[in-house]
């Protein structure tokens, strides 16, 4: 049971976000600007990311829901499983290594990120704002992996879910749905 | 030294949302949102909330200027902040805040672990939805803000006396976004 009364149709982050719209508002255009805003990064390459920290918080709604929407973007479900139980040997540039490196620090704490991380990134080919990026929605998603967990909501376990909620976010993305979320009482 | 090119002389935060204005952005707009605008909880206790989080990140920069922030606020009462960081439960705030602080420390360290009882204790002392909504969400911020500034080797101040001027000006214009030196 979630510690303060939510929508009962909107498990996870989605009912935190419309209990109090205005905070919303700057964190749902934040992770359209990183997630979906141009990028160096693939789509696919950011949602790995917001994967591999949300599992390493072992928020099971937040890796599940990310992991459906990098499989989607993948189109292929292995590659994002492997990051997720060992990056370094996962199917992944050596840039991508670098950067979920970087990444898994960040998600211990900001200071565990090296000199070392940062030059190995750098041989890799990473750019500035790679790195910047990948050090922004790492400490993005301690946010949300804290706050979805902090406040208890509910995690749905059927794989249907997740699997429209993937689809929801690679295609309409991270903005608030026009119109609102009463539309998918209906569905459910 | 950052781990990428940022203005020069400028520490924490505020260079790196000169460095992506357009992350920048909403970023200042949830702290100001957080930490200012309507809410159970006054601003210098939300202040203590985020000073606390950042603290037990060992986040020097968001510790000591939401802690100047937070005396700047407290005002006559500025003492209590160092006293919140030493021990909280012997601190002279209300039980109220204790529960929420307790909640926020939950949070940093591993925001699963926040009880029913945790939630029932605050709620025991008076404690509504939005204070606890309030006190996760402003704790899961600075866990991000912490690693935004730490996890990108961020310049920060060695001198009280920066960190009073910004606590200053927190606590008077509240988070505005800086604007890139012409």
């Amino acid at each position: 049971m979630s510690h303060i009364p939510l929508e009962s149709h909107l498990p996870g982050i989605t009912g935190l976000l419309e209990y109090r719209q205005d905070s919303a508002k700057p964190i749902r255009e934040l992770t359209q600007l990183l997630l979906r805003g141009e990028s160096t990064l693939t789509e696919a390459e950011r949602e790995l990311i917001a994967t591999l920290v949300s599992s390493r918080n072992q928020c099971r709604f937040c890796t599940t829901a990310h992991k459906s929407a990098a499989d989607i973007l993948l189109g292929e479900s292995e590659t994002c499983e492997m990051v997720i139980n060992d990056f370094e040997s996962a199917p992944v540039g050596e840039k991508m290594k670098s950067l979920l490196a970087i990444a898994a620090h960040v998600q211990k704490n900001g200071k565990n990120v090296t000199e070392g991380d940062v030059i190995r990134a750098r041989n890799c080919g990473a750019t500035d704002r790679e790195i910047h990026d990948t050090v922004l929605i790492a400490a993005l998603f301690c946010l949300y992996n804290k706050y979805v967990d902090g406040m208890a909501s509910f995690t749905p376990t059927d794989p249907a879910f997740y699997k429209k909620l993937g689809e929801r976010i690679t295609t309409v993305g991270y903005n608030r749905l026009p119109g609102g979320y009463d539309q998918l009482k209906t569905q459910s | 030294m950052s781990h990428i090119p940022l203005e020069e002389g400028v520490p924490g935060i505020r260079s790196l949302v000169m460095y992506r204005p357009d992350t920048g952005k909403p970023l200042y707009e949830l702290a100001q949102v957080l930490l200012r605008d309507e809410s159970p909880l006054s601003p210098a206790e939300r202040e203590l909330i985020a000073t606390y989080v950042s603290h037990k990140n060992t986040c020097k920069f968001c510790a000591s200027s939401h802690a100047a922030a937070a005396r700047y606020l407290f005002d006559q009462e500025s003492g209590v902040v160092d006293l919140v960081l030493d021990d909280y439960q012997s601190a002279p705030i209300s039980d109220k805040l204790k529960a929420l602080l307790t909640i926020a420390g939950r949070v940093q360290e591993d925001a699963r672990t926040v009880s029913d009882e945790d939630v029932a204790l605050a709620r025991s002392f008076g404690a509504n939805d939005r204070d606890i909504h309030d006190t996760v969400l402003i704790a899961a911020t600075f866990c991000m803000f912490n690693r935004y500034v730490d996890g990108l080797a961020t310049l920060t101040p060695t001198e009280d006396a920066a960190y009073a001027q910004m606590g200053e000006r927190m606590g008077t214009i509240g988070y505005v976004l800086p604007q890139k030196p012409a």
